[in-house]
């Protein structure tokens, strides 16, 4: 195992953790101002990667794509906040979750009647193709670095706008007191809307940027939702601060535990069964992790508690 | 309209009958539907004690239907290749003896909802439900990584496992040991929720502020009303195993925690055999939408959506004019 | 004089910048009933959490038969006989009146993990059930949902419920609260029954109960103890007047 593997692989899992921020950021987001839980989300992810794939597709323009997964997955989050989403912020929990799941089989069938069954490729744009040499003689693709410093720009833009901004100020009083929002003469409705189309498009930026490293296809949202989750619950839900370190730490976690645990059971197993060892173990790491976490601050990193 | 009674007897007596007509008519695909639903409607008898009575949502039960179906799945498989399942400390052989098959069913889906319902329950609300979902996702990619029992592409079983006396291999026969176990999850189901234990379990969803206050802890009740769900569920996936033969991890996907949620939920939660209802509009409608149109998930999840933002009580509640249980 | 049930000694607990509990002393005897009064605001419900288990006080003690209760949450210390009733009521809305007293009946048995015979079914439960919701005036109706009853109804299911758990304190959180007149007149009659089964911590702001009530009372403003004595002394102090009464008073 040389050192350049081992940086290649830990900026695999930063990469990985910018993408998974972006899904965290959006959930934890509509968690914290409206109290709702979206399983949905993963289908706004779809939906950006989806609208990308095919924009590019028939412009010739990567960029045009990534733009089309913004619009996109802001105006499917916004129609859906409108027609369905709004009438659960009073239900419990159990009815969010059951609608959401729904709407994940509408918007999963609707995606595949469509688009087909058979998954969509992109291309890198020429621009970003190609690796750079990093010092220590790292090659590492030019394409996945520009995700990472994406995803920052946009993390660094998001604690901007929430810190800096009237419609930040007005978020973190809905977060803190619904009633005083509307003291404010903020309109809710309007907020809540706009609130669930910025977690959207997120969610579709971040489905926009993996469609050139992984194929697009119907079903690619709940796994990374899922993710999503894990990342949520280590960080805490509602701080999007939370989000962050555990987006990175859920990213490199996993990539690096893929990486190096059959590496570690191979010192002193023979090789197929390090492999195995290694590899069902690492599957597992990031769960443990969560564990661990649940064991010492039940209300995540930077929860306020449950 | 009709007494909550009526309905359930109506159920059950469908349920036994659409096998018997098949078996005259000489439609063994029927038997085998009915027999899915009676199954379904089992793992949801056992996610409805932790949902309808502890109002704990797991969206992680395929978990323990999945581990259930592999406890099957990999005992017949060393049954079928004569290997021993361990040799240390003491020789474990593999066995085709459902009547083997299901205690360690049982005690595997029971062991795994202990410690997932340890950890969860540390916490209430959005993230139980997360957790659960992601402790079910992380049984499923270690059974995806680890090759010993067929990873990716599953565990056939050749021969459907035995039960004394019975022949497994006639769908008839087979249909009604999975009827007679639903029937035995209902009873547990219904004695439990009476029991002190039952009273206190679904005071605590009700009011758990309460419940402290005269003196119960409510984490060991939730614990306890976990493990019984899960093994429930957990025995319902062997029986499923046996069904198709198969074991893979899609019965450990987040998919399948979904469905039995949905059986749940379309019945009509807390209701005892609200499952039975569920599982059976469910099969219904993946037969008659499935043949009407490819996309039937998509017509299946306009409904389920309609159903929570306007049916409240599911469909129990929508046949007995009784949006709220008894 | 005998030993209190319960004491508090230096009890302080503070939110942030706010010290809600402020060096409180107070002690509850046998037999007696022993009023907390004070403004809004004033620490009264932090209080009775602290002494619940519900909050941790930062300094101070709490003791229980002379026994500190450090350490030891809500539920152990419902067993130890604390019996409460809430500010806001607090029941199993979806279950009848007398199911809520089964459940407390059974939560004071300590035997909640049977899993087989019907609670309902059981005599050893249902018998001292109705008896207590007798002795608070609730007979006849059992069978119905708690979340029908009325406000006074439920009040008095409350005190059912801490009846049944064997107290050997109450902690009545207002229980007047919202009762309106001749409901107060009762529910005054119904705690000076009570007494005789263990003494009452009673935080009440209907004055006229209290003073028919209590056998001393506590003057509680902005987290300290002004003032503690019997209904004469408290209505006699310069402090307590100006402080909490007003001028009417």
């Amino acid at each position: 195992m040389s050192a350049a593997l081992l940086i290649e692989q830990a900026l695999n899992g930063l990469q990985f953790g910018v993408m998974l921020f972006l899904m965290a950021a959006g959930l934890t987001l509509i968690f914290g101002v409206m109290g709702l839980i979206n399983l949905a989300h993963g289908s706004l992810y779809m939906v950006g990667a989806f609208a990308c794939a095919a924009v590019a597709t028939a412009t010739g323009s990567f960029w045009l794509g990534l733009v089309a997964s913004l619009v996109a997955a802001a105006l499917a989050g916004a129609i859906m906040e409108i027609v369905v989403i709004r009438r659960l912020y009073r239900r419990d929990h159990l009815d969010q979750v059951l609608a959401t799941f729904a709407l994940i089989l509408m918007f999963s069938e609707g995606t595949r009647w469509l688009f087909g069954s058979f998954p969509l490729y992109l291309d890198v744009p020429e621009i970003l193709s190609g690796a750079v040499a990093l010092p220590g003689g790292v090659q590492y693709p030019l394409y996945r670095l520009a995700i990472i410093v994406a995803g920052i720009g946009v993390a660094i833009l998001l604690f901007l706008l929430i810190g800096r901004t009237r419609l930040g100020i007005q978020i973190r009083a809905g977060e803190a007191d619904r009633e005083m929002i509307a003291a404010l003469g903020v309109d809710i409705k309007l907020l809540y809307t706009a609130v669930f189309a910025l977690g959207a498009a997120l969610a579709g930026f971040a489905g926009g940027l993996v469609g050139t490293i992984q194929s697009v296809q119907v079903g690619m949202g709940e796994p990374v939702l899922i993710l999503a989750f894990v990342v949520i619950v280590i960080g805490g839900i509602g701080s999007i601060k939370g989000a962050f370190i555990g987006a990175l730490l859920v990213g490199i976690t996993d990539t690096l535990g893929r990486f190096l645990l059959p590496v570690f059971f191979g010192a002193f197993m023979n090789a197929s069964d390090a492999t195995a060892v290694g590899s069902a173990l690492a599957s597992m790491l990031i769960y443990i992790l969560m564990a661990l976490v649940l064991v010492v601050r039940p209300g995540g990193l930077y929860g306020a508690g449950t | 309209m009709f007494r909550e009674t009526t309905v359930n007897t109506a159920l059950v007596a469908i349920l036994v009958a659409v096998p018997l007509v098949a078996q005259a008519a000489g439609e063994p695909f029927i038997i085998t539907l009915a027999t899915k639903v009676a199954i379904f409607a089992m793992a949801g008898v056992g996610l409805n004690i932790a949902l309808g009575y502890g109002g704990l949502v797991s969206f992680g039960h395929a978990a323990f239907f999945g581990i259930g179906g592999y406890a099957a799945g990999i005992l017949a498989s060393h049954a079928q290749s004569y290997t021993p399942l361990m040799t240390w400390p003491f020789a474990i052989g593999g066995t085709q003896q459902m009547l083997i098959i299901w205690p360690v069913a049982l005690a595997a889906s029971g062991i795994a909802a202990l410690v997932i319902g340890a950890l969860s329950l540390r916490t209430s609300g959005v993230y139980f439900i997360m957790i659960t979902l992601a402790f079910a996702q992380m049984v499923f990619y270690f059974a995806v990584s680890w090759p010993a029992y067929g990873g990716e592409d599953g565990l056939p079983i050749y021969v459907r496992d035995k039960f004394p006396g019975l022949n497994t291999l006639d769908p008839l026969q087979f249909f009604a040991v999975a009827f007679a176990c639903f029937l035995l999850a209902v009873l547990v189901s219904v004695v439990l929720s009476r029991s002190r234990f039952g009273l206190a379990l679904q005071g605590a969803r009700q009011n758990v502020e309460r419940v402290r206050a005269v003196g119960i802890d409510p984490y060991r009740l939730r614990l306890v009303a976990f493990v019984i769900s899960g093994m429930i569920t957990g025995l319902a996936g062997a029986l499923y195993a046996d069904l198709n033969r198969f074991v893979s991890p899609s019965m450990l996907s987040w998919q399948t925690s979904g469905e039995i949620m949905v059986f749940v939920i379309l019945g009509g939660v807390g209701r005892h055999f609200g499952p039975l209802a569920g599982a059976a509009l469910f099969i219904l409608l993946e037969h008659e939408l499935g043949s009407v149109s490819e996309y039937w998930q998509f017509l299946l999840g306009l409904l389920l959506l309609l159903v929570v933002l306007f049916a409240h009580g599911g469909l129990i509640g929508v046949l007995t004019r009784r949006p709220h249980r008894d | 004089m005998t030993d209190p049930v319960l004491e508090i000694r230096k009890l302080t607990k503070r939110f942030g910048a706010l010290t809600v509990s402020d060096g409180i002393d107070f002690d509850l005897r046998p037999g007696e009933i022993h009023a907390l009064i004070g403004p809004n605001g004033a620490g009264k419900s932090t209080l009775i959490k602290q002494i619940c288990g519900e909050l941790h006080p930062d300094a101070g003690a709490i003791l229980f038969s002379g026994r500190d209760l450090a350490g030891e949450g809500s539920v152990a210390r419902a067993r130890r006989g604390l019996a409460r009733t809430f500010q806001v009521s607090s029941v199993a809305p979806e279950f009848t009146a007398l199911q809520n007293v089964v459940l407390a009946v059974q939560g004071a048995s300590g035997a909640t993990f049977r899993f087989l015979r019907p609670a309902l079914g059981d005599a050893a439960l249902t018998g001292p059930a109705r008896a207590f919701m007798e002795r608070v005036g609730l007979s006849g109706r059992e069978n119905v949902p708690a979340s029908i009853l009325s406000h006074g109804e439920r009040r008095r299911l409350e005190l059912a419920m801490a009846l049944a758990m064997e107290p050997r304190v109450f902690l009545l959180d207002e229980p007047m609260a919202g009762l309106g007149p001749e409901g107060s007149q009762e529910m005054t009659a119904i705690l000076s029954d009570l007494r005789h089964e263990a003494p009452i911590l009673l935080v009440e702001h209907d004055m006229d109960a209290v003073f028919t009530l209590a056998d001393r009372i506590s003057v509680l403003v902005y987290g300290r103890i002004i003032a503690t004595g019997t209904v004469d002394e408290i209505r006699a102090n310069a402090e307590v007047q100006s402080a909490y009464l007003g001028d009417d008073a």
